[in-house]
């Protein structure tokens, strides 16, 4: 029964895992490519760690290791993605031309890198 | 079939052909922004590929590689995106 359900948790996990590689080599540009693996590679590795958790139960201490390393992933993910994004608008890289609407045109300051609200217009 | 087999035979080449195709984008990647993602997202399949491991032979000790190697990659992230702002082109 264990069995089952840890392979279950394992195939999800890698078929997110292949869904973001594949998403990583066919998306056309960069704000895509990060918008598809970010996620799935969480979901993919976070799976896979769980069934880890799963196979080992009478060691607390992997089990709690592959909590931690969960917890860590979810909390530093994000984080990064939203990081190299960031850089990534700022040293303006290319967008897909089918991209019909870009909310941050011209709210980056160019020489302080600030991000302006666009609401001092209003006051 | 049992837990390990399967394991050995499904799971690791499904991994295993996922790291080859972000490999394919690591070397093409146009801007350095997508080596950076593609770098990311190489050790993320790296710490599932160690646990996966770690469950086929048994031996928890791995774990503890999977959990250094997630630190290194946020913080691998972070210097990049860092220093590519403060350079300032593509």
């Amino acid at each position: 029964m264990i069995d089952i359900i840890i392979g279950l948790l394992c195939t999800i996990g890698a078929i997110a895992i292949l869904i973001a590689a594949v998403g990583i080599l066919r998306m056309p540009d960069f704000y895509l490519r990060l918008s598809v693996t970010v996620k799935a590679a969480t979901l993919g590795g976070g799976l896979l760690l769980l069934s880890a958790a799963f196979y080992f139960p009478e060691e607390v201490s992997v089990t709690t290791k592959a909590l931690a390393i969960i917890f860590f992933l979810v909390l530093t993910a994000p984080v990064a993605a939203h990081l190299i994004a960031r850089t990534a608008y700022l040293i303006n890289t290319d967008q897909w031309k089918g991209t019909i609407q870009d909310d941050l045109a011209g709210m980056y300051d160019k020489e302080t890198h600030e991000l302006d609200s666009g609401e001092e217009g209003n006051k | 079939m049992t837990l390990d087999s399967y394991i050995d035979y499904v799971i690791l080449p499904i991994l295993a052909v996922s790291l080859l195709l972000v490999f394919i984008r690591l070397f093409k990647g146009p801007t350095i922004v997508d080596r950076v993602i593609a770098l990311d997202l190489l050790i993320t399949i790296g710490i599932s590929v160690i646990t996966v491991y770690s469950i086929s032979t048994g031996k928890s000790t791995f774990i503890d590689v999977a959990m250094i190697l997630a630190l290194i990659a946020f913080l691998g992230t972070i210097a990049f995106s860092y220093y590519i702002e403060k350079r300032g082109r593509k």
